[in-house]
């Protein structure tokens, strides 16, 4: 049993923590109910007192939405579909394929399939600036500029993580479960969609939310491939409450868009929840 | 229901590791075939052969006369049950049960779907039934709807081998099934198994470690060592004519006791004892090094107060010889005793007035004695009985 003190601690430093992870979100918050002025004064001078949002502007977050891209509405609601299209399917592509690799090098025995493994874990070390340039210019050649090509396609040929993380659980699995599906009629492909795949839900689970997370958030590769208004997906569109010269003149807008645009990842994460957990403290599959 | 014909079936894995060497076996249709040996043998490698889950790296596989060698285990119409169940753990029993059946219907694809409904239908539904039938046979139709952790080892068993009864397959192959239930439970699955045999008339091939289980189960057995068949035959056969002295030593509990000696002038003579070796079933046998298999249950053990003189008889030999240790198994007892530099074990009715450390005489019976060539798989040396 731990003492009272000790108790205390802990506890202390975990507040502490949550206080200091939520302080920025917070701080969203109470920006995004303020009126121009007061958090255009807030972003300024910052100070305690602007934390507590006193005249709460609820109507803040239906004009952000209006007003966020061009044209009114459209621009939000385009930005979501093609946001909520690529993610669906980059979370697919990446989820699918990855496991569909990480069964191969976890169970099938072909010849060069430890080398390639370890070249497969090498790109992991390449940092993505490196890859940009020649990988934009492909993308180019290929036509597939201004289309979500370049964000969708690239995920169904798999993710060198999580390709590690499904063969680390699949060659857990006994060998004997894999030899009774063959047994019973089914070859790799049936074999990984009506075993490994049902099997290895956690590491889906963890595979989905981090790919959605990541794509939902991503900036960077539709701000390169996307170029017309109509496909800039939701990071991009938040662009739009950017002044030319890169300022921002909404702030408050720009906070209330933005915690908007964060739902759908709190939604998914409290719904894999369960799941999540219970992948990442899971290394063995029941037999 | 098939034949199933091996011949000179090899398996050598990288390394020239030769975990079956030229294994030449035919199985008759509807026979239960027991492979059995010590790890390492073969045995479940041979299985997986069969089942297609290993290549064949020689030799001709063949199940009701057709050559599967390049056949997928898929197409082999066999069914197996494994060590350690095999149950998919995300299936209800009943998925587990009708998951081959599913995966081998005519209209279970898309066209099923779309344009023959009614056969789908009517093919679904007759799994439906297959599945619930089997489950009744073996009594886990209360566990139809439950997840394989929910069931108990032997359950777990029961469904195992209703996944493979289901199928109706040709062959019928057993990876070392029981080994992971208690004694008890084994003892009444193995009654369980040998009944589903005489009732389905299926062809089975079972691998077990366990010689018990061989001899319960078998109506033939084909025993293996290092790769290598040492004898095929019924387990009668087995054990009252073994091919050599690795099988002697393997078939029966306890263990046949072996004396190292030779043989001379018609005579078994070793440290402390010379046997005559009756002619009628050893004739012209030449002299040089041999060993006597003896059964425990030939053994007799003689309490007299004279022990220490060793006498010979036409039917063995009695010989002086020291208790060493009493195991009483309630109707009989073993008792292990040393004459000379020799261990032995005897299997005899109790006598209450043995003891431990106590010197005894010892009957060695030749009745069910055995010679063999020395040497650890020494073979046995031909006696009258064969040529009958």
């Amino acid at each position: 049993m731990r003492s009272r003190t000790e108790k205390t601690l802990i506890y202390a430093l975990l507040i502490a923590g949550t206080v200091t992870f939520l302080f920025p979100l917070w701080w969203m918050v109470a920006v995004s109910l303020k009126t121009p002025e007061a958090a255009q004064a807030a972003t300024v001078r910052g100070g305690i007192a602007s934390l507590v949002p006193t005249d709460p502007q609820w109507h803040n977050y239906p004009d952000a939405l209006m007003q966020m891209g061009s044209v009114r509405w459209t621009g939000f609601l385009d930005a979501l579909a093609n946001s909520v299209v690529v993610t669906i399917l980059a979370t697919a592509g990446t989820a699918l394929s990855s496991s569909l690799v990480g069964m191969a090098f976890a169970r099938m025995r072909f010849r060069g399939s430890r080398p390639m493994f370890l070249v497969m874990l090498g790109t992991m070390m390449l940092p993505a600036q490196v890859t940009m340039i020649p990988l934009f210019i492909l993308f180019r050649n290929l036509g597939w500029i201004d289309t979500f090509l370049p964000l969708v396609v690239p995920a169904f040929f798999g993710n060198a993580f999580f390709i590690f993380m499904y063969r680390q659980f699949i060659a857990q699995i006994p060998e004997a479960l894999l030899e009774a599906a063959r047994l019973d009629g089914q070859g790799w492909f049936g074999i990984w969609w009506r075993v490994i795949l049902p099997l290895t839900r956690p590491v889906t689970a963890i595979t989905a939310v981090f790919t959605f997370i990541f794509t939902w958030n991503d900036f960077l590769a539709p701000l390169i491939y996307l170029q017309s208004d109509d496909q800039a997906t939701l990071s991009v569109a938040l662009n739009s409450f950017r002044n030319q010269y890169g300022g921002i003149t909404k702030v408050n807008l720009l906070m209330a868009a933005s915690l908007t645009t964060m739902v759908p990842c709190i939604l998914l994460f409290l719904a894999a929840q369960k799941q999540f957990i219970e992948g990442l403290g899971k290394g063995a599959v029941k037999g | 229901m098939a034949t199933i014909e091996l011949n000179c079936v090899s398996k050598t894995y990288t390394g020239d590791v030769r975990a079956v060497r030229e294994a030449t076996l035919a199985f008759r249709d509807g026979e239960f075939i027991v492979l059995v040996g010590p790890s390492g043998c073969g045995k479940s490698t041979l299985l997986r052969m069969i089942a297609g889950l290993e290549a064949i790296s020689g030799g001709t596989v063949a199940i009701g006369g057709r050559v599967v060698n390049e056949l997928p285990p898929k197409d082999r119409d066999v069914a197996m049950v494994f060590q350690n169940y095999a149950l998919y753990p995300h299936m209800t029993v009943e998925k587990n049960m009708a998951f081959g059946l599913l995966r081998r219907r005519k209209h279970g694809g898309i066209s099923g779907l779309l344009f023959h409904r009614a056969e789908r239908r009517a093919e679904l539904a007759a799994i439906d039934r297959k599945v619930l039938d089997t489950a009744r046979t073996l009594g886990i139709e209360p566990l139809l709807a439950r997840l394989p952790r929910a069931l108990s080892g032997g359950q777990r068993q029961r469904v195992a081998l209703g996944r493979a009864l289901v199928r109706e397959p040709q062959v019928f192959l057993f990876d070392e099934p029981l080994s992971n239930l208690d004694a008890r439970l084994r003892i009444e699955m193995r009654a369980e198994i040998r009944e589903l045999h005489r009732r389905t008339k299926a062809s089975m091939v079972y691998v077990t470690h366990d010689q018990e289980e061989a001899m319960t189960l078998a109506d033939r057995m084909v025993v293996m060592k290092f790769g290598v068949v040492q004898q095929f035959g019924t387990p009668g056969e087995c054990y009252a004519r073994p091919a050599n002295r690795f099988v002697a030593g393997f078939v029966g509990t306890p263990v046949m006791n072996f004396i190292e000696g030779r043989v001379d002038g018609g005579a078994f003579v070793a440290a402390d004892m010379r046997v005559t070796l009756p002619a009628a079933r050893w004739p012209r046998m030449p002299a040089g090094p041999a060993t006597l298999g003896v059964r425990p249950d030939q053994l007799r053990v003689l309490y007299r107060a004279d022990a220490g003189a060793s006498s010979t008889a036409a039917d063995g030999a009695s010989v002086a010889a020291t208790v060493r240790s009493i195991e009483r198994l309630g109707d009989r007892m073993d008792v292990a005793v040393m004459i000379g530099g020799t261990r032995m074990t005897a299997r005899i009715e109790n006598d209450d007035r043995l003891v431990e450390g106590g010197s005894v005489l010892v009957h060695i019976g030749l009745g069910a004695a055995h010679l063999f060539a020395s040497g650890e798989d020494g073979a046995r040396l031909g006696d009258a009985h064969d040529a009958g």
